[in-house]
């Protein structure tokens, strides 16, 4: 039996490494094989640690600091059965979507396989410089996606991407660098003990560094900017992968580093710093959103907003007493696993929609209603999530975080979460409502493939029966 | 003081640097550079803060040769899309002319 700690690892790899030597454009069925084969060790892990807890691996045998350890708890394995669970349907989709269309697919295998490989790394990294590490590689895998299709402009928002987030990952890593100077240590495990709110002055400039450099990573507003273009711009399997779990994977470290290793260090003037920009990036993103004449940047937009929300969960989790604090790291996490699997298939659904009718106005969307059927039920679908209705995970999210919100006494964070909501509501409907029109006149319908519409349609129906499987995947958050 | 900490603030002063010229610069070949001072300046950090006692720590160094791969890694990845920017931008120029 494979130890699924190592082999999320190495099976991306493997599979990344093959693609590369068999040629451009190859290894699609190597990689949906492998894909399966990784979900099925995400759910044997998730099973494991809701069985036995929490538990650490060392590499080759060799322990920490000499070796690397990977460790698992509960929320490292709920977001590891996220990037598998979004990633394989992603890959049936990507086949058929290069198939019908020859953008940027030559190196979209390797590079997925890698990109893949870095972020299951990342969720089982032990140590702050090995989360450097893979954070690099996932920037730069992410970047080459970027790019991948090649024209002046998503060539300029991946340069543009590039230097944002190497701005983000020099500040992490200034950060490590002060970290070790101050303890001799990069270890989670070993350094979490030895903060205390009486650090040196460096440890908190460092808390500040890191959470700024991944800030910028996670595209939190006002550092936004570079999101829009690099995922709107890039082939719709790319913009999924990106927008469901490249922004995840900085948010679940943010989070990590704020409730275990920087907890000492937190305030509560910081935590309400940190829910007003999630509140800016919420009601901007919205608005942003509302005011796109293209169908894609509408999405991308959209994704600043609902990463607006993930953020409210630190004024509501920090110094709030245990129930408040534990019902808004669910809602949080929650809303990471249903934002990923909605967005994910709002993009790819886009990217079908456009494929077929060959533009990307919103204003000209008349006749998909009556010819894409089944891909506008999952745009709408993924609506449901993002807009937060029953019995959607988005629903759970935004109900864990509100009853949060009331238990803490904090009424603010839920006029914005409210208010958003109705924003959302605008957005999606902006899109529903030109789609119902009747066809325009000298429009022609591609038609596309079935394995375009649906393996968007079961990621959108993932995002709202999440909702239904809300207390399984709570209850293996809190274990271990 | 002693002189890793000497080193340590260098090293602060050329992150600082980096990051200005990072965020302040608009050619792309100039930011490129800004942020291979930025990392150098990180690298002078974790070196210099990592000496115990005047005996050098063998753990950040074995990180900063890390960091090193990675910055040429990403280095070689900004210039290739540097390249390519330049040569889309000669084709509008030609197409114009």
């Amino acid at each position: 039996m494979l130890d699924p700690l190592p082999w999320l690892i190495l099976l991306p790899l493997l599979w990344a490494t093959l693609a590369f030597v068999r040629g451009p454009g190859r290894g699609g069925r190597l990689a949906m094989a492998g894909l399966l084969l990784q979900l099925a060790l995400a759910g044997g892990l998730a099973g494991q640690v809701a069985g036995e807890g929490a538990r650490v691996y060392a590499v080759g045998g060799w322990g920490a600091p000499l070796g690397i350890d990977l460790a698992v708890d509960g929320l490292s394995a709920v977001m590891l059965l996220l990037a598998q669970a979004v990633a394989l349907p992603l890959a049936v989709y990507a086949r058929a979507y290069y198939a019908a269309h020859d953008d940027g697919a030559r190196y979209f295998w390797p590079l997925t396989g890698t990109l893949l490989a870095a972020m299951n790394a990342l969720f089982l990294a032990a140590d702050v410089f090995n989360l450097y590490v893979t954070l690099e590689l996932l920037g730069l895998a992410a970047v080459g996606l970027v790019a991948s299709s090649g024209g002046a402009g998503p060539v300029t928002a991946a340069l543009r991407y590039l230097l944002a987030t190497l701005l983000g990952s020099g500040a992490y890593l200034f950060g490590v660098a002060l970290l070790y100077g101050a303890y001799g240590s990069v270890s989670l495990t070993e350094l979490a003990p030895l903060l205390g709110a009486d650090a040196p002055l460096a440890v908190f400039l460092a808390a500040a560094l890191m959470l700024l450099g991944l800030m910028l990573k996670t595209a939190l507003f006002p550092f936004h900017f570079w999101l829009p273009p690099a995922h709107g711009g890039a082939p719709a399997p790319v913009s999924a992968l990106l927008s469901a779990l490249v922004v995840k994977a900085s948010f679940y470290l943010i989070l990590r580093l704020w409730l275990d290793l920087f907890a000492p260090l937190t305030s509560v003037a910081a935590a309400q710093f940190l829910g007003l920009l999630g509140a800016a990036a919420i009601l901007w993103g919205s608005l942003m959103a509302l005011a796109q004449t293209r169908l894609k940047m509408l999405v991308a937009y959209s994704t600043v907003a609902q990463i607006g929300y993930l953020f409210l969960l630190f004024p509501l989790a920090t110094h709030t007493g245990a129930l408040a604090a534990s019902g808004a790291l669910q809602g949080g996490v929650m809303q990471a696993l249903s934002h990923g699997l909605a967005k994910a298939a709002m993009f790819t659904a886009a990217g079908t929609v456009i494929l077929s009718l060959g533009r990307d106005d919103i204003a000209r969307l008349g006749g998909v209603s009556s010819r894409l059927p089944l891909t506008l039920f999952t745009f709408a679908l993924a609506g449901v999530t993002l807009l937060g209705l029953p019995p959607s995970g988005g629903f759970t999210a935004k109900w864990l975080l509100m009853s949060s919100a009331l238990h803490s006494g904090q009424w603010g964070w839920v006029a914005v979460m409210i208010l958003g909501g109705l924003l959302a509501t605008a957005y999606v409907f902006k899109v529903l409502r030109q789609a119902f029109l009747p066809v325009e006149a000298g429009t022609k319908f591609k038609p596309v493939p079935r394995m375009l519409e649906w393996p968007a349609f079961l990621l959108a129906l993932a995002s709202l029966l999440l909702g239904l499987r809300a207390g399984e995947v709570l209850s293996l958050l809190g274990a271990g | 003081m002693s002189a890793g900490l000497l080193y340590a603030l260098a090293g602060a002063a050329l992150f600082a640097l980096g990051v200005a010229g990072l965020i302040l610069r608009a050619h792309p070949l100039r930011k490129i550079l800004a942020f291979n001072v930025m990392g150098s300046g990180a690298f002078l950090v974790l070196v210099g803060l990592g000496q115990r006692d005047g005996t050098a720590d063998p753990v950040p160094q074995a990180m900063v040769l890390t960091g090193i791969v990675v910055a040429i890694a990403a280095t070689a990845l900004a210039l290739a899309l540097a390249r390519r920017l330049l040569e889309h931008g000669n084709e509008r120029e030609e197409t114009d002319a």
